[in-house]
């Protein structure tokens, strides 16, 4: 067998090298400010800015409304389908994937359409009605990452036998949807939550076009006019990331999900 | 789609005689309420009036229109970077959830990829652009280095991160963790008995690969794989941060189409939607029917 591990050594220090260069050069970019030396003065400029404040704030909260209004969707769907509409489940999961066949800017294209003032419903009249429609686009971005994560995590338990358990003790729907079904796919939702945030963070489709401040707007602004500051914002969007990313982590993290993938 | 169907109307048969069975379908309105508002009606005024003129009488003018060279242009440069990304992306993809799932690494690197696979798929959009063209621009580090230690001028050998290839390579960066992604779960259902029956009949490695790895996994590997196509396809922030609109793809033609009605002709903006649409269907379409074969073994 050792003499196998060669090929996935190679693959991941190829890998390893795409996926850090990059990375980087932009670092060494986002320095040369200043000529002949290194500075930090790109990432002062960029922090100080408030527009960058106020962008990057929106986009936080358009995300974190995104994860919270994806999980009240979608996991009492799964859990729905899985116990009792298993018959349904080609369907529901045909329209979790349309959001991929469907490109972001047709849809959009599709809202502001559908959706302009002189319509039925005016969402893209006023700014707090067009933020919700942005929020609702991002749910429908986020459909097909947040049903599959939620759909796995499902998987690995016994939907029925903890229903009816919990229905032998006097629990209704709701509190075996909260107590019951949710604790147990909390990693899961954690994982569609992690996808979902890297995709709304940086968003720039959406944004744009429905003309909302968001952080993949202002980015697509400063790259235009500014030589090195992008880099400094890359590098930002990358190290905050990140840090998103290991904090969920932490907090998603199970003493039961360690042994979940080898049942 | 058959079977579905027909077990649809069995239940509904069924339904008077079972009442709780009758009220199962409210637990899944809101689901089908929302995907309606926010992803079918939309699509569906769009694709209504790509058939329609700008009186409303039903006309294939639109359509027809597509075949303007600029168009035509636009339709076929998307094509070839997705097909390039998605084949590229998958390929890698696929070799690197191998390597940390069964190529028996050390086990700390898997949640080490999975995290950074997250984290880098996120990285798509303008923040992937500005770090490309650090590295890879005219003034990026890899085309200084090139130079300076090689000689090497890479732009006067012919390459443009505003070209195919540049737009191929940006879009790896986030096609190849994609595929990571959603990969290494599906090679997680490779359970290990498999391999020990497999070895206990007398397979050898190239044995077990053959006849148990590569049938089971095909599905799920090719249909990845159409969707990195679509995602690729349907790419608008990098392509937009990278080239601005130097670079003449189907997305970002849209884009300016979405912005001013660079085209002007709205209904010609529809019909470049539903062309983008039925591109990605058809891909889809393939995806779905593979899903179902993949699901059979890795339930």
């Amino acid at each position: 067998m050792k003499r196998n591990r060669l090929g996935p050594w190679l693959a991941l220090a190829l890998g390893a090298a795409y996926f850090l260069v990059p990375l980087i050069a932009t670092l060494e970019f986002s320095l040369r400010i200043r000529r002949g030396t290194y500075s930090l003065d790109a990432y002062a400029n960029v922090l100080s800015d408030p527009s960058f404040q106020q962008t990057f704030l929106f986009s936080t909260v358009a995300a974190v409304a995104t994860i919270v209004a994806g999980t009240v969707l979608v996991v009492p769907t799964a859990y729905w389908i899985r116990l009792r509409l298993p018959r349904m489940r080609p369907y529901v999961e045909f329209i979790t994937l349309l959001p991929l066949v469907i490109p972001a800017i047709v849809l959009v294209f599709g809202y502001l359409k559908l959706y302009n003032s002189s319509s039925i419903l005016p969402m893209t009249g006023a700014a707090w009605t067009t933020n919700i429609l942005l929020v609702c686009g991002y749910v429908t971005l986020a459909l097909p990452y947040m049903y599959r994560a939620v759909d796995t995590g499902l998987r690995a338990i016994d939907v029925r036998s903890l229903t009816e358990a919990a229905e032998c003790l006097g629990a209704g729907r709701v509190t075996i949807m909260t107590q019951v079904i949710f604790p147990n796919v909390r990693v899961a939702v954690m994982s569609g939550a992690f996808l979902t945030f890297a995709i709304v963070i940086g968003e720039f489709t959406f944004a744009s076009l429905l003309d909302r401040p968001a952080f993949g707007p202002y980015l697509q602004l400063v790259g235009a006019n500014r030589a090195y500051e992008p880099s400094a914002l890359a590098i930002i969007a990358f190290v905050v990331t990140w840090a998103c990313m290991g904090l969920i982590q932490v907090f998603a993290r199970d003493p039961r999900s360690a042994s979940l993938p080898t049942p | 789609m058959e079977q579905p169907l027909e077990a649809l109307a069995g239940v509904s048969v069924a339904a008077p005689r079972r009442v709780p069975i009758s009220w199962a379908w409210l637990g899944v309105v809101p689901f089908f309420a929302f995907a309606l508002l926010f992803l079918l009606l939309p699509t569906a005024y769009l694709v209504i009036g790509a058939f329609q003129d700008a009186d409303g009488h039903w006309t294939l003018a639109n359509l027809a229109d597509l075949w303007e060279p600029n168009i035509v242009s636009a339709y076929w440069i998307s094509l070839e970077v997705s097909a390039a990304s998605a084949l590229g992306g998958a390929t890698l993809g696929f070799m690197l959830a191998w390597a940390v799932v069964l190529g028996g690494l050390p086990r700390w690197l898997r949640p080490a990829l999975m995290t950074f696979s997250g984290v880098a798929s996120n990285f798509a959009g303008i923040p992937l652009a500005f770090a490309f063209l650090a590295t890879l621009g005219r003034a990026g580090l890899v085309t200084t280095l090139l130079q300076s230690v090689f000689g090497f001028n890479l732009y006067r050998a012919g390459f443009n991160i505003l070209s195919f290839w540049g737009l191929t390579l940006t879009y790896l960066y986030f096609q190849i963790p994609l595929m990571v992604l959603i990969l290494t779960p599906a090679l997680d259902g490779l359970k290990r008995e498999w391999r020990e029956a497999a070895t206990i009949l007398g397979a050898g490695p190239w044995g077990y690969w053959r006849q148990i790895v590569i049938p089971i996994i095909w599905p799920s590997l090719l249909g990845t794989t159409l969707l990195l196509f679509a995602n690729a396809f349907g790419a608008v922030a990098t392509a937009y941060g990278l080239t601005g609109s130097t670079l003449n793809l189907v997305t970002i033609l849209l884009y300016a189409q979405v912005r001013g009605d660079v085209l002007h002709n709205p209904h010609l903006g529809y019909a470049l939607a539903l062309g983008m649409v039925v591109i990605t269907a058809v891909s889809n379409a393939a995806y779905i029917i593979l899903r179902t074969r993949s699901e059979r073994w890795l339930r």
